[in-house]
């Protein structure tokens, strides 16, 4: 705060005393902190040029030209990404993969309709975040109970459901995705199965820790009546933890969607595969359709689930989470 | 419990004096059915939209329990060949697990000529001659023998030896399998373990036992002459061809490197420019909007468009990978941060104002210490979360040990070294979750979980 030196003097030496033992203490935390920040400081200039040693463009020498490729990555006219979105012809069409539109077109009802392309695949990815929350988040439901401390389950039971989140939660997803395509190969089950186990981690520990915090006196009524254990969780816990269980459920809905985008790139399918396509190959009017897409597509997700949220808990829906 | 009966009487007046439990609306009646019905015929459209029943009948299930086996065992596949002379020549694979000159104790050459492999106890054995081949399975021998181009199934032969073009296969279950031919016998024998994951088969130090290693490597004689055995010893590990220890752990802390800086450059970042985004502290729309959108823009275009895009403008590395976390989580940072801004108590803004402070001073003092618990206590859940995701984005060429595993998986032979890179990365994020859980309490208290 402001200085304080000034009046030091016009104190008396009871108050002197606590004052010099104030700055004392003050000086030893502000060393600590300045270790603290040198030590993280270290660290951070080691990892930079670790990273610089390890990146095959070196990383002052690129830094200038970064944004190079954006230069040369524009469309003929900027209605070729509109013709790119909604799969129609290209009057600059050659033959090659750049301006094949109309290929990727998914006709419904014989010829009269389709679905373009990209809509198609951020459909797939969609089905794929929803699916997978949803069967995760089931699954999460009904171990949370379980893994929670105030519901009697047994000790070695609970440690087994908390280890078993926690791997989950973990667990690398492209090893999962790549174990199920090593038996279905590469697609949509194997992103599907991936983002599904992590979800169950994720949401499992989200939802146990809800269930801790709840009240417990209509839990001691039930009790009290005679309820067995199904009963109690099923008419004193699950009314009182649902609101905050949606929440998180939709929370990790946005998170998937971002989650099976990535996992599609990897072979998962879907829009982060056709993405990683365009944008390897030089197809600028195809990348920047997908990017506008992708961006349109997950503000939407974001800003419904947001509204349901608030609905739902009020402003306490606004809490991140790992 | 035993029933309880209610008069006329006192049912009506329970009816009107509780109206809200009894006569409930059909959303509260039917709601949670209907809502469990919609899920499931949510996942029934999505069981039929990627066509789940057909993809999983197509699958390669009986390959699932080898890929399963490889994460944690270890295969030699011996090949004895009948010569035209009727003496029996035996073949490894190249670069066989076993080394150069292999003389395995499960394979030995009995007295009278024939080849015998054992498998795991001496009841469950093969016997290996150009005229025929003994399978002994549970102590039962079973003979085989050869007819013109094709090996014939004995007429006793039990459930695990079965016979497809000419070709008797023996399962000895987990321990291996003997594919039995006119022209050759092909053996599979399965280890547990990971197999030569110290030293390689070309290693001086191969095949050493602990304590050979150690005396070796502290009192033996020098192998090479400019340099330590120890030394020597490191080298030969970090270069082990099969396991590439010192590439693994490379890529390790390339990962761990791009969360770390990832994270702390967006924090700084996103820290002055959410004192910007917060209405109580800048009183300006315009600047308030500008910095608003520009979270929402770099946190909604997805981690997975920075990563491309960066390994577009860096080249593939993990700079790549540090852009595009810290692109991203800039925004959410900013969102987290500014909100935590606008949601403070002012009281203690107004009492340092009232003093007399600089606005600088006024935001040093009576804003950053309400909200360091949030700032804090979020970025370390992100620098956790980023140590996961750069895994992943890894795998698209930004860098870090993503791509390895992918390539380590694509060939679906090293499984082996798949396992061995997710037991570290398990412990890496178990070590990093456990380490910032302790920074978390240290500042800000155990309140702060």
């Amino acid at each position: 705060m402001a200085d304080m030196t000034s009046g030091e003097r016009d104190l008396s030496p009871a108050t002197g005393a606590i004052h010099r033992h104030y700055r004392q203490l003050l000086a030893t935390r502000r060393l600590y902190s300045l270790i603290a920040v040198a030590g993280v400081a270290i660290v951070l200039v080691l990892a930079l040029l670790f990273a610089n040693e390890a990146s095959s463009g070196k990383f002052i020498d690129r830094l200038p030209y970064l944004f190079d490729f954006i230069k040369n990555f524009v469309p003929d006219d900027p209605f070729e990404i509109v013709r790119a979105m909604f799969d129609l012809p290209s009057p600059y069409a050659d033959g090659s993969f750049k301006y094949d539109y109309e290929v990727g077109r998914h006709y419904l009802f014989g010829t009269g309709f389709y679905i373009p392309e990209y809509f198609f695949e951020m459909l797939v990815t969609l089905n794929i975040a929803f699916a997978s929350t949803l069967i995760g988040g089931l699954f999460a439901f009904f171990f949370c109970f379980l893994a929670a401390s105030n519901l009697g389950v047994a000790g070695p039971l609970r440690w087994i459901v908390r280890r078993l989140f926690e791997l989950m939660r973990a667990f690398p997803e492209i090893v999962l995705a790549g174990m199920m395509a090593a038996v279905l190969s590469l697609g949509p089950i194997a992103a599907i199965f991936a983002v599904s186990v992590h979800t169950v981690g994720a949401l499992g520990k989200m939802f146990f820790e809800v269930v801790e915090n709840a009240d417990m006196k209509p839990d001691d009524g039930l009790r009290a009546v005679g309820a067995n254990w199904f009963e109690r969780v099923r008419f004193a816990i699950v009314p009182q933890v649902m609101p905050n269980f949606v929440s998180y459920f939709l929370l990790r809905t946005e998170i998937n969607v971002r989650a099976s985008t990535i996992i599609g790139a990897v072979g998962g399918g879907g829009i982060g595969e056709v993405f990683r396509q365009a944008i390897g190959r030089d197809h600028a009017a195809k990348t920047y359709a997908i990017v506008i897409l992708l961006f349109l597509t997950i503000v939407a997700i974001d800003q419904l689930s947001g509204w349901l949220r608030r609905r739902l808990v009020g402003n306490a829906a606004f809490q991140f989470g790992a | 419990m035993s029933a309880i009966t209610l008069s006329e009487q006192e049912r009506n007046r329970l009816h009107r004096a509780h109206p809200e439990v009894f006569h409930r609306s059909i959303w509260q009646r039917w709601g949670a059915l209907l809502l469990v019905l919609g899920a499931l015929g949510y996942l029934a459209y999505c069981w039929s939209f990627f066509d789940v029943g057909q993809k999983l009948s197509e699958g390669k299930w009986e390959r699932a329990s080898i890929y399963m086996a490889d994460w944690i065992s270890w295969e030699a596949q011996p090949r004895f060949r009948f010569q035209p002379d009727g003496s029996i020549q035996i073949e490894h694979q190249r670069f066989s697990p076993l080394g150069e000159n292999p003389d395995p104790d499960w394979m030995t050459t009995l007295p009278d000529g024939r080849e015998e492999v054992t498998f795991g106890s001496a009841d469950d054995r093969v016997e290996v001659a150009s005229t025929g081949v003994v399978a002994v399975l549970g102590g039962v021998a079973y003979d085989v023998a050869f007819s013109g181009e094709a090996a014939l199934l004995p007429a006793n032969a039990p459930a695990a030896m079965t016979e497809k073009n000419g070709r008797v296969t023996v399962d000895f279950g987990f321990a291996g399998s003997a594919e039995i031919r006119a022209t050759q016998v092909l053996i599979r024998r399965r280890f547990l373990g990971w197999e030569n994951f110290w030293f390689d088969t070309t290693s001086p130090f191969w095949g050493m036992g602990l304590p050979e290693l150690w005396t070796s490597v502290t009192t033996g004689p020098q192998i090479e002459p400019d340099r330590s055995n120890a030394s020597l010893a490191l080298h030969e590990f970090l270069t082990n061809s099969e396991w590439q220890h010192g590439d693994v752990l490379n890529k390790l802390l390339q990962t761990i490197v791009m969360a770390f800086v990832g994270t702390l450059f967006a924090a700084c970042l996103a820290f002055p420019l959410a004192f910007i985004a917060a209405r109580n502290v800048t009183n300006s729309k315009p600047a308030n909007w500008i910095t608003k959108r520009f979270f929402d823009f770099t946190r909604s275009v997805d981690m997975l468009i920075w990563a491309l895009v960066f390994t577009r403008g860096f080249g593939p590395g993990p700079l790549a990978g540090i852009a595009a976390i810290f692109v991203t989580d800039t925004g959410t940072f900013g969102k987290l941060y500014s909100e935590a801004i606008e949601n403070i108590d002012d009281k203690q803004r107004e009492g340092i104002r009232s003093v007399g402070a600089s606005p600088a001073d006024v935001n040093r003092y009576g804003i950053v210490p309400q909200i360091a618990p949030v700032v804090i206590s979020q970025t370390l859940y992100f620098w956790e979360a980023n140590i996961r995701g750069a895994t992943i984005i890894g795998a698209v060429g930004a860098g870090g040990i993503g791509l390895k595993l992918l390539e380590a998986m694509r060939t679906n032979q090293d499984w082996e070294n798949v396992a061995y890179m997710v037991v570290l990365i398990l412990g890496v994020v178990f070590l990093f979750d456990s380490l910032s859980n302790a920074i978390r309490s240290r500042l800000i208290g155990s309140a702060g979980h």
